[in-house]
């Protein structure tokens, strides 16, 4: 180990970890609002990365610019989704409904993209893809950097819109007590259907960069999943503030133990980390406190 | 008379809202007490630490002269202390019956709960005799979940009674319910008063309160204000000022720092 | 109609005791041995989680514990190559016990939505040391001691101990529903506070609850390790078993003793015969998610409750009719 290879760890943690950070705050935004909790999330971020490569390589179409198509058609994906199978969910097992819902979703959109791509990992590429920089004596591709800032941008727009327009008012008191927000007049079933539509189409944004920074297939989806369940948890979950800090610290994390330690290591860190929180802090970072009463 | 149960100088702040500032109350063996107070003067927060949902900042509970404050609520139920909730809440889908049985229990090992069936003989007839008492006995197979608003406070009140408990707090047990239902279970409370029963009341029915009370203390502000009979509460001037002057529905704030 | 229903627990036992004789080949022997294991976990896993609505989606590592039990000790321990190797598997279900009581510390305090997430998490946690630590022998896999059964009816006595298992994992499912503690466990699936607020002590329920599913699970691992002869993290530590034993028991009716029997029964048998009929693994998953999605849309509560809920609406329906005949010129 040398301090470059930590000083590495660290840009990257933060870069990468920014770009799990907006895919972690579309699924806590969909568990915050709606109880559900959607294990397809990392299937659709396979399904965002598949989509700009499909882009990019039959119609020349850089992944950046196809985002304009891709971040619209996965929020009509969503949209679809949601008012088909999840909407339909009702009753005291919801949550738990909702997981293998959302599962039987994945396992199809998995057989299918298996299907049209084969299961041969693939990545998305770009000029910026290879082409590198030196920043702290170290090297790194562009396509890090811009994929911090996408996600930046992303998170700021997804900020603004919660805090500073009508709607995003609705959302936030729907997070805060569904209940409450139905009875003040909010049509929670419409904010529900219109959340789900944004926490599946971050996911655009965010695969295109997993798939420009990352080999990938189908079942890569797992890995994701699991990490991005994890990053909520941590953080909270439902709690929008604490998915952003947990996905840059989770990933900053892994990158150190990873050149501390070894690679091996750097996963079960990830895991470990959570167990000792949640053992301290059994609602996470930034969780709220579990009710009792009420 | 002695003091059964006892809170003393309880303070508890939710966020910034001051739920409880030194709040003192006491109840008498044998008496029936209520409380009352404008919207979010603390009377629920008050039996939720009386009853270990919540966890007071400052200030001791007593009952029968051992200290009890923040013991979990298994604890105090098992130590004779049993309650109601506000909205009313019960076991949704298990029958009526399994519900009494839940709390037939109160001071068995859980280790014990492992071996034995769901109910003796001698707990299945007191289940069934205070399901009567209450007037619901022929519902005892009926998921809980079936039953009527006025229903569910009823078998509220009877699995609570069933465990035998000391002391009943009852968290507005007239709220939402029909007037012949509301002479009913306070004819109930007095024949139960009446065998030794005490009981703490919180309601906002004032009739109620003056008809079944012996000594009424009246909150505001997260504190006790007056304590008196129901007649010298009326006629207390504070406590006309309490009503009009400090209303505000502070029971939705409170409702907020603690969801 | 109380001797009806045990007639017909014993007429279907008695079934099951005669399959090995109807079925000869041995790949649908071994289809039946995975079914009845896979039963036997739905039926236990739905013991803990239908009963207090606490929904487990890491019991593989339950799973994985006790097929790495049977593993590990029948090489270190030198158990012959042969029936004592069936000693090992209640041991694996101990292992699995085990285990369980420090993972149920940890996720059994938070809340139930985050506890489905957790038990996902942890899952990966055993998941990932199985592959990463040395003793487990990685992702080449651990070889067990084969037993030397002629091919033809290698199977049979796995049966039977998979059906001993079953039948264990239902006794003791109906044993709890009949218990005290197992009314505890469903007041705490309606309304843990309240139950606590009624002298439920409800953590040590929860806790006894979790373990007692996964010594049950735990055996199923050890018999499923026994029988293969050679294990992979990636197949006892899958996260496609904790998907399915919920699903088997939502299929069925989840909470209900019947529900997560005939879930099991149906769904992996007909998952094991397109697995060994069709090669096609896209198709497959896609077959299956779509199977998924419209048992869960439009019997979300399961068959049990399903033709339950048909039947009392028959009932009705017929009781209406007859009054309605009998009370000729009142309604009309």
């Amino acid at each position: 180990m040398n301090s470059s290879a930590l000083i590495h760890a660290v840009i990257d943690g933060v870069l990468t970890g920014s770009v799990y950070a907006l895919m972690a705050t579309g699924l806590t935004l969909i568990f915050g609002v709606m109880d559900i909790i959607n294990v397809a999330q990392g299937i659709f971020v396979i399904l965002g990365a598949y989509l700009s490569y499909a882009l990019s390589v039959h119609w020349g179409i850089d992944p950046f610019v196809g985002l304009v198509i891709t971040i619209p058609t996965l929020f009509l994906v969503g949209i679809v989704v949601e008012r088909a199978f999840i909407g339909r969910l009702k009753g005291p097992e919801k949550t738990a409904m909702s997981i293998l819902v959302t599962y039987a979703i994945s396992l199809v959109i998995e057989g299918s993209l298996n299907m049209i791509f084969s299961v041969n990992d693939v990545q998305i590429s770009a000029s910026y893809v290879t082409k590198t920089f030196r920043i702290f004596g170290v090297y790194f591709a562009y396509i890090y950097v811009y994929g911090f800032i996408l996600a930046a941008v992303l998170l700021t727009a997804l900020y603004l819109m919660l805090y500073r327009t009508r709607f995003g008012a609705s959302i936030r008191a729907s997070l805060a007590d569904q209940t409450a927000a139905a009875l003040v007049g909010i049509d929670v079933k419409r904010v529900s259907t219109i959340c789900f539509g944004i926490g599946i189409a971050v996911t655009a944004a965010g695969g295109m960069v997993f798939g420009a920074t990352n080999a990938f297939n189908a079942s890569t989806s797992y890995d994701l999943i699991s990490r991005l369940l994890v990053i909520i948890v941590l953080g909270g979950m439902g709690s929008l503030g604490g998915a952003l800090l947990a996905g840059i610290l989770m990933v900053t994390l892994e990158d150190i133990v990873g050149v501390v330690w070894s690679p091996v290591w750097s996963i079960i860190a990830f895991y470990i980390v959570l167990v000792i929180v949640l053992s301290l802090r059994p609602q996470g970072l930034f969780g709220k406190q579990s009710a009792r009463i009420a | 008379m002695t003091t059964l149960l006892s809170a003393q100088s309880i303070t508890k702040a939710f966020g910034g809202v001051q739920a409880l500032n030194l709040c003192s109350l006491d109840v008498e063996k044998g008496s029936v007490t209520g409380l009352i107070g404008p919207n979010g003067s603390g009377k629920t927060t008050l039996f939720n630490v009386v009853t270990g949902y919540v966890k007071p900042d400052a200030g001791t509970v007593t009952f029968e002269g051992s200290d009890i404050t923040g013991a979990r609520p298994n604890k105090v139920f098992a130590m004779g202390i049993g309650r109601t909730f506000q909205l009313t809440r019960i076991f949704g889908r298990i029958s009526v019956l399994e519900n009494m049985l839940v709390a037939t229990q109160r001071e068995e090992s859980w280790l014990r709960g492992l071996t034995r069936s769901m109910s003796s003989k001698s707990e299945l007839d007191a289940a069934m005799e205070w399901l009567d008492f209450v007037g619901i006995a022929r519902l005892a197979k009926l998921p809980a979940g079936s039953l009527s608003y006025g229903q569910r406070k009823l078998l509220e009140l009877a699995y609570v009674l069933v465990a035998d408990p000391d002391v009943i707090l009852l968290d507005e047990p007239a709220g939402g319910v029909n007037l012949t239902l509301i002479n009913e279970i306070s004819q109930k409370i007095r024949a139960l008063n009446k065998e030794g029963k005490t009981f703490l009341i919180v309601e906002h029915n004032m009739e109620f309160v003056m008809n079944i009370c012996d000594s009424v203390t009246v909150m505001h502000q997260g504190a006790n204000l007056v304590t008196g009979t129901p007649a010298e509460v009326r006629s207390n001037p504070l406590v006309l000022d309490a009503y009009l002057g400090g209303g505000e529905e502070q029971d939705s704030i409170e409702e907020v720092a603690n969801g | 109609m109380l001797q009806k229903k045990n007639l017909l627990w014993l007429a279907a036992l008695a079934i099951a005791l005669f399959v090995p004789s109807i079925i000869t080949n041995p790949a649908y022997r071994q289809i039946a041995v995975i079914t009845l294991i896979f039963t036997a976990c739905a039926t236990s896993w739905n013991m803990f989680s239908g009963y207090s609505g606490y929904v487990a989606l890491g019991s593989a590592a339950f799973y994985g514990t006790g097929a790495y039990t049977m593993g590990l000790l029948a090489v270190h321990w030198h158990v012959p190559a042969s029936g004592d190797m069936f000693w090992l598997v209640p041991v694996g279900g101990l292992a699995a016990m085990l285990v369980a009581i420090p993972v149920g510390l940890i996720a059994l305090r938070v809340r139930r939505h985050t506890f489905v997430v957790i038990t996902i998490a942890i899952f990966f946690v055993f998941q990932l040391a199985a592959i990463n630590f040395g003793f487990t022998g990685g992702t080449g896999g651990l070889t067990l001691p084969y037993v030397p059964w002629l091919i033809q009816d290698y199977h049979i006595p796995f049966y039977y101990v998979a059906l001993a298992i079953l039948v264990f994992a239902i006794a003791l499912s109906a044993a709890v529903r009949r218990s005290r503690f197992g009314l505890q466990l469903l007041a705490i699936r309606d309304d843990e506070d309240r139950a606590l607020g009624l002298g439920v002590k409800v953590f040590p329920v929860k806790l006894t609850g979790f373990a007692m599913s996964a010594f049950t699970i735990g055996m199923c691992g050890a018999l499923y390790a026994m029988m293969q002869g050679q294990i992979y993290p990636q197949f006892v530590f899958d996260p496609i078993f904790d998907i399915s034993i919920a699903l088997m028991a939502f299929f069925g009716g989840f909470g209900t003793l019947l529900g997560p029997i005939l879930g099991g029964l149906i769904l992996e048998s007909s998952q094991q015969y397109l697995t060994v009929s069709y090669s096609n693994g896209s198709l497959y998953l896609i077959l299956f998610g779509v199977l998924f999605l419209l048992v869960v849309l439009f019997m979300p509560q399961g068959i049990v409750v399903y033709v339950k809920e048909w039947w009392t609406k028959r009932q009705d329906r017929m009781a209406a009719a007859s009054e309605a005949a009998l009370a000729p010129g009142i309604n009309s």
